[in-house]
């Protein structure tokens, strides 16, 4: 394909679509397919074939829509009208929303859902722009929305270096979790000198409560080959791999569908775009262990060994697969790339903080009214959040605590519901940005048992290669089942809090180190929690055994 | 010993054991040219063939790609997903992420527990049910979540949870249903 074909293509898709005389999108996400979603599809297009109405009105499966509590959600777009959004739809109320809205233009009022709420209107949607409004099984979809236009354009007018560059300007930092300037890491892999490199990306979302990056690759599965692909130019890379979550079956669907469309089009394998530049990108499927999330595990995951990291330095930019440079970088920053390409990265500079550009996908969870996936600028507050994106506290109960950044992050008690969510403010509260959880938790939630909770996951998932984790994690979860029981002492509170400093400062990769986050944050805030469930020093003795 | 193709007509060699599913791990093998960092893949597929992986197809995977057992069962034991163990006619996952733990699945998971007499792990004496937690299945809009045989169930409560694992009890058993669309 070259670049006369690619626009001939999405212009031909866009014919085709206003060809209709509307279109119903209906959610076809993990989330609303297990609410009923395919038989909400099925229903609607039934009615419509009764009516013979399928020429005039087109049913499109599409991503996610962000309102997973509420699903399914379908949404009605005609010409010259405002969008109109269901929510809660059953077969029957589909067949109802196609015999009077779809037949005889009279919107039904009772399933609406406001599209001018604060849900909608508050978010910015940048890597999410595509999602609930293609079919993302479709390429023609994907090229009709401007796809693959930044990596026709890369190819054609830009040299790796002012990819680079361009990355760099527009301050895109690593949406993982850490937050490392993804401009600086590209340079270091193109500098780097090798006779292969490897480009990475890094689905493997195992944080518990997170799901920004299923949804992506299941919504929009091109934006992410896309922005692998501009990678792979800009350091020189001719093989890539999406490392994918065992548990997202669908996703690995969406993407292997996906690979296949592209290389057919001449997008992926050799010669992109008629030019000289070779791309194949390899899915591999993740088993089911945490610490894969962590780079130098996820490579050894995908070279087929056991996922144990293993010390940095060398940094996958010099030495990653199979000792060769490698690119990783995490889902959802590939799904950034394609947009700051299109529109500069000047554009993307101006969303944002000073120091954190552009926008966060978060997957807000827990106590709270409206759950689901939300896409907000950064520098937004908690408290915009959760009260006005997620409609408050659900059913009537106060704020307690929102916890971001999972296992390694830490809860932010209501005091702080007026932080702007960027990397370094919710660092410097003793939280992280994470990969984007956004736990919200109610009065009626013990910080304890959370920071336990939290503790027997890392415990669970610790590899077992480094002492300080294997051995610090199941200690921290023993003293933390103790307090929990009522039977610890203020000496154990005192080990606790050693432990968590030197686990921290001794564990060999991120899940360690980051292991006590949650203890800490919890014990910043919640102290009084800890102390209240402590005995009287008089009485010692042995407590119970952990779980 | 890699499987060659060769143009003579020749009848695959099969597994001593005469078990054709052996053949779809051969299959897996041939596509993914016997190399040896394709461990995870090839015993992706032995799980969806076996179900579980036992010593045997553990040896196979081994021979296969010439490495040595115990680097295979390294493998195999580490990440949760491979079970070495027999798994029940249905399987029954209750997610136990934060968003569903803080939506109280841990009720669920008890409530199961108690009704069949089961540990998270363990399989019924008459293998119809297995019992199994996930850390987190991605669903967490729908918290909390329980997977049954493969559907994403959300929003349960301990009594709509204990009526949709019986009813899934009561129904042949089902082949492995992703979420297709």
């Amino acid at each position: 394909m070259n670049r006369p074909e690619l626009q001939a293509m999405a212009e031909k898709e866009l014919e085709r679509q206003q060809g209709f005389r509307c279109r119903v999108l209906c959610c076809a996400s993990t989330a609303c397919l297990s609410s009923g979603g395919q038989e909400v599809r099925k229903a609607l297009q039934d009615e419509l074939k009764a009516a013979g109405l399928l020429k005039d009105v087109q049913v499109v499966a599409t991503g996610c829509k962000g309102l997973c509590s509420r699903g399914p959600v379908v949404e009605v777009l005609a010409a010259g009208q405002e969008r109109v959004l269901y929510a809660d739809v059953t077969p029957e109320t589909a067949r109802q929303i196609a015999r009077q809205h779809l037949a005889e233009h009279k919107p039904v009022p009772d399933f609406q859902l406001d599209a001018n709420s604060p849900f909608f209107t508050k978010q910015v949607r940048v890597v999410l722009s595509n999602s609930g409004l293609i079919d993302p099984e479709r390429i023609e979809d994907y090229i009709a929305c401007d796809g693959y236009k930044a990596l026709a354009h890369v190819l054609r007018e830009m040299t790796p270096e002012a990819v680079c560059e361009a990355i760099t300007r527009s301050g895109l930092r690593g949406r993982g979790g850490a937050g490392y300037p993804t401009g600086l890491k590209w340079n270091l892999v193109r500098k780097a000198d090798g006779p292969a490199k490897y480009v990475i990306a890094n689905g493997d979302e195992g944080d518990p409560g997170a799901y920004m990056d299923r949804t992506l690759m299941e919504s929009d599965p091109h934006r992410v080959l896309e922005g692998m692909a501009i990678a792979a130019y800009a350091v020189g890379a001719e093989q890539g791999f999406i490392y994918v979550r065992g548990e997202y079956p669908l996703a690995v669907k969406r993407l292997d569908k996906a690979i296949k469309q592209a290389e057919r089009q001449g997008l992926l394998g050799s010669r992109i775009f008629e030019s000289g530049f070779n791309f194949r990108i390899d899915i591999r499927i993740g088993a089911g262990a945490f610490v894969c999330g962590e780079e130098t595990a996820l490579m050894g995951s995908i070279m087929g060994r056991r996922g144990e990291p293993r010390p940095r330095p060398p940094y996958p930019a010099q030495s990653g697969l199979w000792n060769a440079p490698t690119l990783i970088n995490n889902v959802e920053t590939f799904g950034n790339i394609a947009p700051i390409i299109r529109n500069g990265p000047e554009w993307y500079a101006a969303l944002g903080t000073e120091k954190s550009k552009g926008t966060k996908i978060f997957a807000l969870t827990g106590n709270v009214n409206n759950t689901g996936l939300i896409e907000v600028p950064m520098g937004i507050t908690l408290r915009e959040i959760v009260y006005d994106i997620g409609g408050g506290v659900s059913n009537g109960r106060a704020f307690k605590a929102a916890q971001s950044g999972g296992p390694s992050g830490g809860c932010l008690p209501a005091e702080h519901l007026d932080t702007p969510v960027d990397y370094e403010s919710l660092a410097r509260l003793g939280s992280m940005m994470g990969s984007g959880g956004l736990i919200v938790m109610d009065d009626q939630t013990s910080m304890v048992d959370v920071a336990r909770f939290y503790m027997e996951f890392c415990m669970d998932e610790s590899c077992g290669k480094c002492v300080p984790c294997r051995a610090g994690t199941a200690q921290m979860h023993h003293l933390l089942s103790k307090i929990s029981a009522g039977e610890a002492t203020a000496d154990d509170l005192k080990t606790l809090e050693d432990l968590c400093r030197m686990v921290k400062a001794l564990s060999l990769c991120g899940l360690g180190q980051s292991a006590p986050n949650p203890v800490l944050s919890t014990l910043k805030y919640f102290r009084a929690e800890y102390e209240a469930r402590l005995r009287a020093p008089a009485a010692a003795g042995e407590g119970k055994e952990a779980a | 010993m890699s499987v060659n193709v060769s143009s003579r007509p020749r009848p695959e060699a099969e597994h001593p054991s005469g078990d054709q599913r052996f053949k779809l791990i051969d299959r897996a093998l041939k596509r993914l040219q016997h190399r040896q960092d394709a461990l995870i893949e090839v015993l992706h597929t032995a799980q969806e063939a076996f179900g579980y992986l036992d010593d045997d197809v553990l040896i196979y995977a081994a021979q296969q790609l010439k490495l040595p057992l115990s680097w295979v069962y390294g493998v195999a034991t580490f990440y949760h997903f491979f079970s070495l163990k027999p798994q029940g006619e249905h399987t029954c996952i209750v997610c136990l992420g934060t968003a569903c733990y803080v939506k109280k699945s841990g009720e669920i998971l008890a409530a199961l527990e108690k009704e069949y007499g089961l540990k998270p792990g363990q399989t019924t004496p008459d293998k119809k049910l297995s019992l199994a937690q996930a850390r987190c299945v991605g669903s967490c809009g729908l918290a909390p979540v329980m997977v049954m045989d493969g559907t994403v169930h959300g929003k349960d409560t301990v009594e709509t949870a204990l009526a949709k694992v019986k009813a899934a009890l009561e129904k042949a058993p089902a082949a492995e249903t992703e979420p297709a669309a």
